[in-house]
């Protein structure tokens, strides 16, 4: 007998393949399974799934629960819901995983109530308890200030999982697995809400994500102008600029520019922190950057205990020199 | 229209590092002398979503808060913003609820208070930073739900919402009665002025017990909390400095372009 699908994940789609946080899945629910002695299965609901079936199982998947219809284009909660309640009941996972996106975020808490279950969300490490056989669910709370490990009484186990916490694997186009296809059925009468439009807001530049030196500013930034600085250093690496959140609750920054517990999670190779104290909420989202540079006025600021290398002092008389240098020597030394 | 806010009382999320203590024992936070607790920031933002709701289209806003030994200064601050009514549920039984405890409780007051247009509370409390209570309550009361809401319009018989996208916003509309939880981004709280805390001292304020709400008592957590710890931090800063801000510039200029090359 085949060994059970103890290991389910829910993916997201990104175009016409799984978005990067679903193949972190793969690769982290692989690593459980193993070492349950177990299979790992992937719910995948789209308008037209394409190749993201095989994708899935070559990023390690055995099973891949596959839905198509044009009801499930866009994301609409209480559409995906039904379809998924359905499936994940019909399964039966003792663990069931999707990724903290703002999809994964406002479907796996109704979920959760749907199935009966616990759910810890925006989990930073997931491990097997070789006594208990239970899955450790460590997540950080207070802000980042902390961490707390839980341990789910019901089941299935379930967690919601912030990117860059799991890896993914290398594909192997010749893994075995099996695609099953899902016929979604539709209750009209339970849809509460209705998706209307995306309104994408254009971002000059590198995207925050895929960028490898970041240069974020802070509320001490003192205002929008201020970031043009911030622009021409970055520009040296081809760089993108982050802001924090109280400079976009200003009104300073787009939020789409946001870094932090509640904006996007960037781990670069160099993060540049300019004007800002390095709240935990802030560090949630860059503290796993490679290298971490600081230029403060405040010598005690929290951005110090986290950073390789720091300048105390004011942004604005030391940016512009720095630039300067920096510019000279992509000239070469001919100009 | 009538709309209900549930706001949650918790310790400061902007104290210092250096007062921020773990019991290890009750696995918990202890809560710093000298620093009261606030109402979490997110959930102030859904006020402000429903004052402006009160501005616009006339609604009445009821705040509601959950849990035991709420200090009346913190939860009364609604009232003293422009809420018109206050709804406390507080008991002993209420101190530690999970998340879906909480989702529970808060269901059995809106059902007792009967009549509303829409729910809203903030994306997540800035304590455990979950957000699963609004979510949770919508299921309780059988309602649909929008999350990382920007901006709330009420319009006929639906709300439209602005919804926080990574790379951008989603418009969605939902039918009312509905729960809608806020982000940052829709705006902070209002001052407070000084007429908005007389006037706050006429304003009607309800305490409601579990039997009030005739509630068995609550259902064990779902989850165990086994272990509570500081992250522990070993990176130690290189201070670049300099007889000037130009000089300190030019040496982190050396190290970035020894480091991290273009």
């Amino acid at each position: 007998m085949a060994k059970k699908i103890k290991v389910l994940a829910i993916g997201e789609l990104a175009g016409n393949q799984l978005s990067p946080g679903t193949r972190e899945l793969l690769g982290g629910g692989r690593d459980l399974a193993d070492s349950l002695g177990a299979r790992v299965g992937i719910v995948l609901l789209s308008e037209s799934a394409g190749k993201t079936g095989a994708e899935a199982i070559a990023y390690g998947a055995d099973e891949v629960y596959q839905a198509e219809a044009a009801f499930l284009k866009n994301y609409q909660p209480e559409v995906y819901l039904q379809v998924l309640e359905k499936i994940v009941k019909k399964v039966g996972p003792e663990i069931l995983l999707l990724a903290q996106t703002a999809t994964g975020r406002d479907l796996a808490p109704r979920l959760a109530c749907r199935l009966k279950t616990a759910l810890a969300p925006d989990c930073v490490a997931l491990a097997i308890d070789p006594d208990s056989g239970l899955l450790r669910m460590t997540r950080p709370v207070y802000g980042g200030r902390a961490l707390a490990v839980l341990v789910c009484k019901t089941r299935p186990q379930m967690a919601t999982v912030r990117f860059r916490a799991l890896k993914s694997r290398e594909p192997d186009p010749s893994r075995p697995g099996e695609i099953k296809p899902v016929t979604p059925e539709l209750d009209q009468s339970k849809i509460k809400s209705k998706f209307i439009e995306k309104v994408v807001e254009e971002v000059k530049g590198v995207p925050l994500e895929n960028a490898r030196v970041v240069a974020c500013g802070g509320r001490g930034m003192g205002g929008a102008e201020a970031y043009a600085l911030l622009e021409e250093l970055a520009q040296f690496w081809g760089g993108a600029v982050g802001a924090t959140r109280p400079a976009c609750d200003s009104g300073w920054v787009s939020s789409a520019r946001q870094i932090g517990l509640t904006g996007k999670i960037v781990s670069p190779n160099l993060y540049l922190a300019v004007a800002l104290s390095g709240s935990s909420q802030h560090m949630a989202g860059c503290g796993n950057s490679k290298m971490i540079v600081a230029i403060n006025k405040d010598p005690e600021a929290n951005i110090f205990s986290f950073a390789n290398y720091g300048v105390v002092g004011d942004y604005r008389r030391i940016l512009p020199p720095l630039i300067e240098r920096l510019k000279q020597v992509r000239k070469g030394p001919k100009d | 229209m009538q709309v209900i806010v549930c706001l949650k009382q918790i310790l400061d999320p902007e104290m210092p590092s250096g007062s921020f203590h773990l019991d290890p024992n009750r696995k918990r936070a202890v809560p710093p002398p000298g620093t009261p607790p606030v109402l979490s920031p997110f959930d102030e933002n859904a006020l402000e979503a429903a004052l402006r709701l009160k501005d616009g289209q006339g609604a009445k806003v009821i705040a509601v808060s959950l849990g035991d030994k709420l200090a009346r200064a913190v939860v009364k601050k609604p009232l003293s913003a422009g809420a018109d009514e206050l709804v406390l549920l507080e008991d002993p039984e209420w101190e530690d609820l999970d998340h879906f405890a909480s989702a529970r409780v808060l269901a059995a007051a809106i059902r007792k208070i009967g009549e509303f247009d829409l729910i809203l509370t903030g994306r997540q409390a800035a304590d455990w930073d979950a957000g699963l209570v609004g979510s949770a309550l919508a299921e309780e009361l059988g309602l649909g739900c929008v999350t990382l809401a920007r901006k709330i319009e009420v319009v006929k018989d639906k709300v439209r919402v602005e919804r926080v996208a990574p790379d951008g916003y989603e418009v969605v509309e939902a039918l009312r009665p509905c729960v809608v939880t806020v982000d940052s981004e829709l705006g902070e709280l209002r001052q407070i002025t000084m007429p908005g805390i007389f006037a706050a001292k006429k304003k009607p304020i309800q305490e409601w017990k579990p039997a009030d709400l005739k509630l068995a008592s609550p259902a064990p957590a779902r989850c165990e909390l086994v272990d509570l710890y500081l992250p522990k931090r070993e990176t130690v800063c290189e201070i670049i400095g300099g007889e000037s801000p130009e000089e300190a510039a030019l040496k982190l200029a050396d190290k970035l372009l020894e480091k991290c090359p273009a």
